[in-house]
């Protein structure tokens, strides 16, 4: 507010005091003079008041201390000092200093204008500080690159790598040149794909890898069975005198296949440790699915590849030279094709009521050479009386398909079993259901060449001999096993093994060996050269009440594997007795090859001959 | 396939663990604890390295496909990939 407060010690005067004025005036007259300064005077002998005071007030006094140069005092203290009237100035005002400083200098004693010396141990500087700008930091921090550490060493084998990529990479140019344009999309489409799969962290890429370490692992786990396969030579075989035995080596078992029994066994030709088992039921009112297994020798615990099945697998067969197809027959008369190769659970043909498939099991299925137009065929026999050629023949759109060539035979029995001979193409054997072999062509359709009444029963499975041309050999469930020249009609050996017999195999090696596994779980094997009626080993390899169903050779290795019916498949080493190579006189080379196989069996079959028939060779 | 195929590598009998390891050197799947795998990662990526440099050096054409090292107490397999390494540690007379 404005009102005016009045402070409490203020003086009180009255109003008409307040009024008054009060007059001031600005003078030049020094307040603090005084205003009667008196002097005596000696003439009036009195006092008297100075008329005029000095009214000068003196704020502030400074003496100075300069000198006119040419004053006399100025010239008084050149002339001490001892310094020219007349000169540089500087080296005046430096000498002064130099000389203020130091008392004992030359010059000041001497006191005599002498020319200037430069001083170079007494110099003094003159320095002179400017204005420093104050020091300010400035500062940028920039994100560093991201880093990562690199390290890599220069050898032979990097040099190496880098050259094949650098070819891989021609070539890919090259192919791209040739292919068209449309088709460039696609490699893209498929490059990218390639790149996303290359970026992200897969482990599916160890799968590899991961089976190469199974196969390690079980390696250590059956180390001493893998010692056995590779090395063991039963020493005992000598004091055996002919007989031999077998050993034991992996069993081959697989949980789903437990309730299934063996029916087709098969060794891979070009991977000579890979066999194909195939698994269905020969019992008519066990029926069910089926399963075609592939096992390795390298890993006895796990199947290579494994194939469910709608319907019991009854027979399979593996190409001879494309080694991933592989033809199977089923109980329910359909024929497959399996590719290896490609990834699907599925077959990749498969014949169909339309194709023409037969309508009672499958019993034999057997690869043959590719026809004419260089597609794929085999043969399949079946109950319903038909051997049947299939060929995967290209359709129109480029995919192929099963066809049927269809192979009427006017026999009313059913086939069981078939084999091709291993040199001649066109001419094949059919064992049936009533116990006659007939042998046939190709050419011809409608007529058998030649029939043998061979047994009782059924004909389990007939097998030309691999080195003898004219030799096969069949066996049956009326306990026999019957080998034959194809020219005779009776069988020129007979061997009765006590029990049904599930299947006969020739060995690899020689033309006088062979095998045959019975239902009572016994392995006999036979070497016509060394005993002509008796096996030389007979060996029980299974527990009992397991019957044995099938037998295969091993192309490469002196090993057999046995099928049996509890769905275990077990492989069998050959002691040296049952492999043995006819002795040669010494000084004589040792013949090899299939010739002298051929002499072995021609020389056994020549004494059984009449003796009006052909000489020996 | 390749879980099961692990799964079954590890059932087997004695077999005490595995371990998949990267290129770079750090272990992405283990059955051990954490210390002993980061210590059989790291070591065995080394000697796998310079095994194959071996092999590779004496002729470039040929790669390592495996690696064993059997000591008294147990055996170590190593079977190395283009990207991957494979561990399993078996005692194999168990």
């Amino acid at each position: 507010g404005k009102t005016m407060v009045k402070p409490p010690d203020q003086l009180d005067l009255s109003e008409a005091e307040l009024k008054e004025e009060f007059t001031r005036i600005l003078t030049a007259n020094n307040p603090h003079a005084p205003q009667n300064i008196v002097r005596y005077s000696f003439k009036e002998r009195s006092y008297k008041q100075i008329s005029s005071v000095d009214q000068l007030a003196i704020h502030f006094v400074l003496e100075g201390n300069l000198l006119h140069k040419d004053s006399d005092e100025a010239r008084r203290q050149r002339a001490r000092d001892g310094i020219p009237e007349d000169g540089a100035e500087d080296a005046g005002d430096t000498e002064e200093g130099a000389g203020e400083e130091r008392p004992d200098s030359l010059e000041i004693s001497l006191g005599k204008k002498e020319r200037k010396l430069t001083n170079q141990f007494n110099f003094s500087e003159r320095a002179s500080q400017t204005m420093n700008n104050p020091m300010r930091e400035r500062e940028c921090q920039t994100e560093p690159p991201p880093r990562g550490k690199f390290s890599a060493t220069a050898n032979q084998w990097e040099i190496y790598d880098a050259y094949v990529e650098e070819r891989r990479k021609q070539e890919k140019v090259k192919e791209k040149q040739k292919v068209l344009s449309s088709k460039k999309e696609e490699d893209k489409g498929k490059k990218k794909l390639q790149l996303v799969e290359n970026q992200s962290d897969d482990i599916t890429k160890v799968a590899k890898v991961a089976k190469i370490i199974e196969r390690m692992v079980t390696q250590n786990t059956f180390d001493d069975i893998a010692q056995d396969f590779k090395y063991f030579e039963d020493a005992s075989d000598e004091f055996r005198d002919q007989e031999g035995t077998l050993l034991p080596l992996w069993k081959f078992q697989h949980d789903k296949a437990k309730r299934l029994s063996v029916t087709a066994l098969c060794w891979n030709q070009k991977y000579k440790d890979l066999f194909a088992v195939g698994l269905g039921s020969y019992e008519f009112t066990r029926q069910g699915q089926g399963m075609l297994l592939f096992y390795s020798l390298k890993n006895a615990t796990f199947p290579e590849y494994i194939f469910s099945t709608m319907s019991g697998v009854m027979c399979l067969d593996i190409h001879k030279q494309l080694s991933y197809l592989v033809a199977v027959g089923f109980y329910d008369g359909c024929v497959a094709i399996y590719n290896l190769k490609e990834q699907g659970p599925q077959p990749v043909y498969r014949s169909t009521a339309r194709s023409g498939k037969h309508t009672d099991p499958v019993w034999q299925v057997k690869w043959q050479k590719d026809d004419t137009d260089n597609n794929h065929n085999f043969f399949s026999v079946s109950s319903d009386g038909r051997v049947v050629s299939w060929t995967l023949v290209k359709v129109l759109g480029g995919t192929l398909r099963l066809s049927l060539d269809l192979y009427l035979k006017p026999f009313l029995s059913c086939g069981t079993s078939l084999d091709f001979h291993k040199q001649i193409d066109y001419l094949f054997l059919v064992g049936t259901e009533e116990g006659k072999i007939h042998k046939c062509s190709k050419s011809y359709s409608s007529q058998f060449l030649e029939t043998y009444v061979a047994h009782n029963m059924a004909v389990d499975a007939v097998k030309w001999n691999h080195f003898h041309p004219k030799v096969f050999m069949s066996c049956s469930s009326d306990w026999t096993v019957k080998i034959w020249d194809h020219t005779i009609k009776s069988p020129v050996f007979t061997f009765d093994l006590n029990a049904a017999v599930g299947d006969v195999a020739w060995s690899p090696y020689s033309a006088t060996v062979f095998a045959a596994v019975t239902t009572d779980g016994k392995v006999h094997v036979f070497d016509l050269h060394i005993n002509k009626y008796e096996a030389i080993c007979q060996q029980a390899v299974v527990a009992k009440k397991t019957k044995l169903t099938h037998i295969e050779f091993n192309p490469a290795y002196p090993i057999i594997i046995v099928g049996d019916d509890r769905g275990y498949v077990t492989s069998l080493k050959l002691s040296p007795n049952l492999r043995k190579k006819p002795k040669e006189k010494k000084g004589q080379e040792l013949p090899k090859g299939p010739e002298v196989e051929v002499a072995k069996m021609e020389k056994l079959l020549s004494l059984l001959r009449e003796p009006e028939t052909v000489p020996q060779d | 396939m390749l879980e099961e195929t692990l799964k079954r590598i590890q059932a087997h009998k004695g077999v005490i663990g595995t371990i998949v390891v990267n290129a770079e050197g750090i272990p992405i799947r283990t059955t051990l604890d954490s210390s002993t795998t980061v210590q059989y990662a790291g070591l065995l990526h080394q000697l796998t390295m310079k095994a194959r440099s071996t092999v590779r050096d004496i002729d470039p054409q040929n790669d390592l496909t495996f690696l064993r090292i059997r000591s008294k107490k147990h055996e170590i397999m190593v079977a190395p990939d283009k990207e991957y390494l494979l561990i399993v540690i078996q005692n194999p007379s168990e």
